[in-house]
């Protein structure tokens, strides 16, 4: 099966700071990819690369096909994009910005209003569809934000800090949806919190100060006799082993 | 196309009808980048926002007052016995100059500010489309400002009997002074993320080319470099004012003017692809 997201020699530099060094991976459908790091590893860097907000110094990524470089509106058509903190516009209400994208996106009319409440029922936003986001909680800015995402439908997904904020029971909520979707779906989530991993995804990928360091199942990650955590601590600590 | 024998060749189909037409689609397919709709979809959400928050309101106000003020105090419309808008005509390019940034310094460093500029920018569409929405809102956020000083030319009109084609035709370059002011703000918010500095920077450009064509710099310059005054008179937004409001529309400023616009535009969209790329 073709990949969805292909992510191919991928390097981001910011002046002398190499952010994002050499990744290459895959994605499959299906597949729910965590993506692990300390702060500053260069996750966010790779996720804005992927939806087209920064331009790779060298490499590329495609999305089903089609290069985030040289076709990126057709990449950007296939991508949900969930930025780090989920920003909205404030002012607008929850359904307003709703429709605002979803005629960004191309639908009219019926198409757009059905798109409209189909993202609000599944990331559970129907009570508040008319509030401005600016008064609502942390948790419901960032199921905005994922409605936002999903509203397309797309084939793949990409979600930086999806549970970033939420209570227990939000995260559990969205860990949910996301299990739901993924059959049909290539999704990228980044996350600090090593039990999501388990939780959710069916990979997992390491990446500490730009490097690519450790890509295999949750499973095999815990059979290396410790702790998720410990394991973690032990990668992104030890970097100067990686030849720093 | 299957012709029998039998078809007399008169009635063969011209040879272009043998090809398959082309899907309707197919012009919008092949120059994806004229599509203008979402540069429209985003200018409205634009316009939206600036009438969902007090902008909309303290602008609009505190801009009429001023251009009563400074109509009525300073340019003595009673006292000219005059039935025209000169009076009025010759304040608005310098209200716009302050009034104009004061609205384009949050265009791009808000967005940059909140994060949003990440949403916007990570939606299928060009950087142009997003730059043009944004500027068509502003424009025609302006557009209703300056529009809302209609009681003036209710006024006059009540008072005398003036050339109400010159007023219009001053009407249209005060359009145009706004529309080149707000091209400029919107490309220098592209460079900032701090809107004092938007501001500032954008009233200094927008200065620069307000008074490059003024007796003081033009005869400053011809003094020395003679084709610079002239250049320097040739890029002057209130020169160029200054035939509308004598009620001449000229197709040059037409063309200056859109050319002033469509460059600001351009410098923006280089901005911010430039920023992408870093």
């Amino acid at each position: 099966m073709a990949a969805l997201i292909e992510i191919d020699r991928l390097t981001k530099k910011f002046g002398d700071t190499t952010v994002v060094n050499d990744v290459t991976f895959t994605l499959k459908k299906g597949e729910v990819l965590g993506f692990l790091g300390p702060n500053g590893a260069g996750k966010s860097t790779t996720m804005r690369m992927l939806a087209g907000f920064l331009m790779p110094t060298s490499g590329t990524a495609r999305i089903c096909g089609a290069d985030v470089v040289e076709r990126p509106i057709e990449a950007k058509r296939k991508l949900g994009f969930l930025p780090e903190g989920a920003p909205c516009y404030p002012e607008m209400t929850v359904e307003g910005f709703l429709g605002f994208t979803a005629r960004v996106r191309g639908y009219r009319g019926v198409e757009a209003a059905e798109r409209v409440s189909h993202a609000m029922k599944l990331a559970d936003l129907e009570a508040v569809r008319l509030q401005p986001i600016e008064i609502l909680s942390k948790g419901f800015k960032r199921r905005v934000g994922l409605a936002q995402a999903l509203l397309h439908d797309p084939p793949a997904l990409v979600l930086d800090e999806p549970t970033d904020g939420l209570d227990p029971n939000q995260k559990h909520e969205v860990r949910e949806l996301i299990r739901r979707l993924a059959p049909e779906k290539a999704i990228i989530i980044s996350t600090h919190i090593l039990e999501e991993v388990s939780a959710v995804c069916s990979r997992a990928i390491i990446i500490a100060r730009g490097h690519l360091i450790v890509d295999a199942t949750p499973r095999e990650l815990e059979g290396t006799g410790q702790t998720l955590d410990e394991f973690f601590r032990d990668l992104t600590l030890n970097i100067p082993a990686f030849g720093f | 196309m299957a012709a029998t024998a039998d078809s007399p060749p008169d009635f063969a189909p011209p040879p272009s009808f043998a090809k398959p037409a082309a899907p309707k689609v197919s012009l919008r397919e092949r120059l994806p980048s004229i599509d203008l709709r979402p540069a429209l979809v985003v200018a409205r959400r634009e316009l939206a926002a600036y009438f969902a928050t007090p902008v909309a309101t303290v602008f609009i106000v505190v801009f009429l007052a001023l251009a009563g003020v400074l109509t009525f105090g300073l340019g003595n419309f009673f006292a000219r016995g005059q039935a025209d808008l000169v009076a009025f005509f010759t304040f608005v390019p310098w209200l716009l100059l302050f009034f104009v940034p004061a609205l384009t310094m949050r265009l791009w460093a808000e967005e940059r500010r909140s994060g949003t500029i990440e949403l916007l920018l990570t939606l299928p569409i060009a950087t142009w489309q997003a730059a043009l929405g944004k500027f068509l809102a502003a424009w025609a956020f302006c557009s209703i400002a300056v529009a809302l000083t209609f009681p003036l030319w209710v006024t006059v009109n009540l008072l005398g009997s003036p050339e109400n084609g010159v007023i219009l035709s001053g009407y249209v370059g005060a359009l145009l002074v706004a529309g080149a002011f707000l091209a400029m703000g919107a490309a220098v918010s592209a460079l900032t993320r701090n809107q004092v500095i938007a501001f500032v920077l954008a009233v200094v450009v927008c200065f620069v080319f307000a008074v490059s064509g003024t007796p003081v710099v033009t005869e400053f310059l011809s003094s020395r470099t003679p084709l610079l005054a002239e250049a320097a008179r040739s890029i002057s937004v209130f020169e160029r004012f200054n035939g509308f409001v004598r009620g001449v529309v000229a197709l040059r400023d037409l063309v200056f003017f859109g050319s002033l616009i469509a460059f600001f535009l351009f410098v923006n969209v280089v901005v911010l692809d430039h920023r992408k790329a870093d």
